[in-house]
């Protein structure tokens, strides 16, 4: 596997080099979920580097979601998703798993891709963040949407839109994966319906189609 | 009376076409709203206590610092003092406030005291579960004793599969708002005709006070019928918070706790046979649990049921573990593996290919099903290569990845349930089918468009679906395979009765009688001539004002030949293990499945797909791991609690059994089949590969180990 790909591979690397799915790869084992747990989001959050105290009541937090601000008052365990589904009625990144497991609630931070899950909403304040509701150009679906639905990479579709993000998360870093790098950036979500095969075609079939665009 | 039956195939426009699905493009823009993910104004937040302990009493409970805590508007005690405890996780008691926050912080202000009781959680050695195993008692078939002593060859084994959790992505929950004489309710369900009329009995209430609605559902898999202790005292807080809509969503942990399982099956099976591998006798020792209620005996032999000669013995091993509730086709996929696993064994022993001995076996199976089998065992034979790729047990090379194959067999019921639709046609040539049914994620809005789009002669594209509300005309909740057999028949039957109407309303125009039209390609046409022609927006039009609408009804006692029931299919698993390491890596899946008319060759394949890779994940990797001494739930949580990722499940070939003569037949459900044989067949592909049997699925690394450290112990 290449080192480019190892970049694009992980979500939110962690300082340190460690990462749930280096983890993966140290130990052969299976892309299904394993000790998450022990490793998380750690980025430094400004505040707290400067020393300053926050919370335990509600606090503003003013957090920049599809090129909007919005402002809202949150405890500061309030984690991203939950200021999203439950304080902005942006709900299309799910909570399933709820510790950085299943990828539901994927989202894009400053252009990396996150679980939204395990990101506090006061630590998420200052960076571009994009949900599933923001990714469409104008009225257009957005073409990995549309490759969702062609090649039926949906069930109950509960999971669709994190997979939706991560599968766009890894074609903004490589608009060309193959097959396999392909099956190893959706590494990070999972599924119960079991639409894999269909997700797997979706993501190869919308690389395609953007690549497309961007020639045309 | 009208001709309600399906067009034959070689006529169809809508149905067989391999559609995408219609709500489609909402899920996948983010855009679709499920019950979990509402909003209502003034909602509140709730949070449950449950049992830390696998059997206590409630000595005392105390909420009081509970309910004066900030943002607290109700708390509701479930499990009042003398309470007896049978599960961990269970409801004890649940508050409602303003957030999430607010209402965790409240639980941990309340105080229980507990008499803790002694538990049992696990079964899987069933010489110490002491008086929790209730036998069922014998059933005798034959003289097995005599047929044992007439094989010539017989194997004994021991098999076990473990209890799994449904895991659905969305929890179960709900939102709901009692307010005065009414109940609004937005549950996470498969039950949407039905569930209000649960709830009402819970909270006594008439079933018409209850308004439910559901647009989409995350994932229900069987266990998603009920209105739950969650759903009721949800109604409760509402009520006792003046009526504010209050959500309850069950957090994951909980939900892998108590929102259902599988029940698991183990069993000694002792199988006697012929040289030609003629199956003479079965003994079986089997026990089960999935929960207080023990586990039933799986349906084995599987399949190959009439073995003549036949003892089995079952006990249900009562634990302290959440209970079980219907899981994508219940008892089958144990019983599948119990059996296959068995005659896998048989045929190694025997020297036999087991597709050989199934096939010398199949008059055991049902009647009507035979057939059906002999043609999937060959085809999907031939996708597997099985020709090529099968071996002798172990007969797998030298070097530490070794391949296999192995097969294993579904069979299913399948009827489609009490539905009723309701067709309506407007004066402006929009049609608008309507019931109060469910789209689980299988397709049922998209095949329900197709079959009213066939019969009315329209694009699928012209037809408006609404489903997922109790005010419309209800179907059954979506269990047991039925929704595809029944919504398919109402909708075919009542979009027959409604165009029935419209003939009737401009027969005279076409100087003709409405006996004598029909609906093709968008025009209503005398029949044989089609010169004399309406446009469908044209013979609309004629309605004038007023829409006309029609019933129909699925009666599953007299269904009219538009369903039936009764599906077989065939799965043959391709894998690597290595023996080194124990790691088993999928290749292949293929699977060959009948389910009689498929209205839409794409959603199918979607379904088996699915089913496949749930196969794989029950295969290698999940389990409802107990500890023994604190009988607790060692994995509610998706990291142990393991799935199949994308990369995890090798390449998956599906291929649906249409023929004309299965097709005949009529619709048949196919949710629940293809989930059925694919454990078996990877359990059997590992033994091929590594050429000893792992008797306890999932097949894990430590597991493949022992297994090879045992036979070469042995």
């Amino acid at each position: 596997m290449s080192k480019h790909h190892d970049e694009l591979d992980e979500k939110a690397p962690p300082k340190g080099g460690f990462s749930r799915r280096g983890f993966f790869r140290g130990v052969g084992v299976t892309s299904g979920a394993l000790g998450s747990a022990i490793l998380g989001e750690q980025e430094a959050d400004a505040a707290q580097a400067a020393g300053a105290k926050i919370g335990p009541g509600a606090v503003p937090v003013s957090l920049n979601i599809n090129g909007k601000v919005h402002n809202i008052n949150v405890e500061p365990r309030v984690t991203l998703l939950d200021a999203c589904r439950n304080h902005l009625d942006i709900t299309g990144a799910k909570r399933v798993c709820d510790r950085g497991t299943c990828g539901a609630c994927t989202m894009i931070a400053n252009g990396k891709v996150i679980y939204s899950c395990t990101v506090l909403a006061v630590d998420a304040q200052g960076k571009q963040i994009q949900t599933i509701e923001g990714i469409a150009a104008a009225a257009r679906p957005h073409p990995l949407s549309t490759a969702f639905v062609n090649n039926d990479g949906q069930q109950c579709g509960y999971c669709t839109p994190g997979f939706v993000m991560a599968a766009k998360g890894l074609l903004d870093k490589n608009p060309s994966p193959t097959y396999d790098q392909v099956k190893a950036g959706l590494g990070g979500n999972l599924c119960r319906c079991g639409t894999y095969v269909g997700v797997r075609k979706a993501v190869l079939e919308a690389a395609k189609a953007m690549k497309g665009a961007k020639n045309a | 009376m009208p001709n309600y039956s399906w067009p034959p195939m070689s006529t169809r426009k809508a149905i067989g076409q391999r559609l995408s699905r219609h709500d489609g493009l909402e899920k996948s823009t983010g855009k679709a709203k499920y019950n979990s993910d509402l909003n209502k104004p003034g909602m509140l937040q709730s949070a449950l206590l449950t049992s830390p302990y696998a059997h206590a009493r409630v000595r005392s409970i105390d909420t009081s610092a509970a309910e004066k805590a900030p943002g607290v508007t109700a708390v509701r005690v479930i499990a009042t003092p003398g309470t007896e405890l049978q599960w961990q996780s269970q409801e004890i008691a649940i508050v409602a406030a303003s957030t999430e926050q607010a209402a965790r912080d409240a639980v941990r202000l309340i105080k229980v005291d507990y008499e803790v009781l002694p538990h049992v959680v696990k079964e899987e050695d069933i010489s110490k579960v002491g008086n929790r195993a209730k036998p069922a008692g014998e059933q005798l078939t034959g003289d097995p004793d005599k047929a044992f002593k007439e094989a010539d060859v017989v194997n004994e084994g021991h098999y076990g599969i473990p209890v799994l959790t449904h895991c659905c992505l969305e929890p179960h929950g709900q939102v709901v708002q009692w307010n005065g004489d009414q109940v609004n309710y937005w549950p996470s369900t498969q039950n949407v005709s039905g569930i209000g009329g649960d709830l009402a009995k819970n909270i006594e209430l008439p079933a018409t006070a209850i308004k439910v609605h559901q647009d989409h559902i995350g994932g229900g898999f069987g266990s998603k019928f009920g209105s739950d202790r969650w759903g009721v005292e949800g109604a409760r807080l509402s009520k006792a918070s003046g009526g504010r809509p209050v959500k309850t969503f069950l957090d994951r942990a909980t939900e892998l706790n108590i929102a259902g399982n599988r029940p698991s099956a183990y069993a000694r099976i002792k199988m006697g046979a012929k040289k030609d591998g003629t199956i003479i006798a079965w003994e079986s020792t089997s026990w089960a649990t999935g929960g207080m209620g023990g586990g039933a005996l799986p349906p084995i032999p599987y399949v190959i049921t009439n073995i003549p000669n036949r003892r089995l013995n079952h006990s249900a091993v009562a634990t302290n573990g959440g209970p079980l509730r219907a899981w994508r086709a219940p008892n089958h996929p144990q019983a599948s593996f119990l059996t296959c696993a068995a005659v896998e064994d048989l045929a190694a022993k025997l020297g036999m290919d087991p597709i050989e001995v199934f096939v010398k076996n199949i008059e055991y199976a049902p009647e009507a099903r035979r057939e059906s089998y002999v043609h999937q065992f060959k085809k999907a034979a031939e996708l597997a290569e099985w020709s090529k790729r099968w071996h002798r047990r172990g007969d797998s090379g030298s070097g530490p990845v070794k391949r296999g194959l192995g097969v294993g067999i579904c069979s299913w019921g399948g009827a489609g349930h009490a539905s009723t639709c309701n067709a309506r046609i407007n004066p402006d040539g929009s049609v608008d089918i309507e019931l109060g049914s469910q789209d689980l994620g299988t397709g049922t809005r998209t095949i329900i468009a197709q079959v009213a789009a066939e019969t009315l002669g329209l694009p699928v594209n012209a037809i408006k679906v609404k489903l997922g509300d109790n005010s419309l005309p209800p179907s059954n909740g979506s269990g047991g395979s039925t929704t595809v057999g029944g919504v398919s028949s109402s909708t075919r039957i009542a979009t027959v009765n409604a165009l029935d109407q419209l003939f009737e309303k401009v027969a005279a125009s076409l100087s003709t009688t409405a006996d004598k039209l029909e609906a093709v390609g968008g025009k209503i046409q005398v029949k044989g001539d089609p010169a004399k022609s309406l446009t469908w927006a044209a013979a609309c039009r004629k309605l004038g004002t007023q829409s006309i609408a029609a019933q129909g009804q699925n009666n599953p006692r007299n269904p009219l030949g538009l369903n039936t029931q009764g599906v077989a299919g065939v799965q043959i698993a391709d894998v690597s293990v290595d023996v080194e390491t124990g790691v088993v890596k999928m290749n292949r899946m293929v699977a060959v499945q009948d389910c009689g008319l498929v209205v839409n060759p794409k959603l199918a394949e979607g379904q088996v797909t699915g089913a496949c890779i749930m196969s794989i994940c029950g295969a290698l990797m999940e389990e409802r791991v107990m500890d023994g001494q604190t009988g607790r739930v060692l994995n509610p949580d998706m990291e142990f609690y393991k799935l199949a990722g994308a990369a995890d499940i090798g390449e998956i070939i599906v291929h649906m059994d249409i023929r004309e003569e299965l097709d005949k037949r009529g619709v048949i459900g196919l949710g629940e089949p293809p989930t059925v044989g694919g454990v078996a067949a990877i359990a059997n592909a590992v033994a091929n590969a590594i050429g000893v049997r792992v008797p306890i699925i999932p097949l894990t690394p430590d597991r493949v180990l022992r297994a090879l450290e045992e036979r070469r112990s042995a």
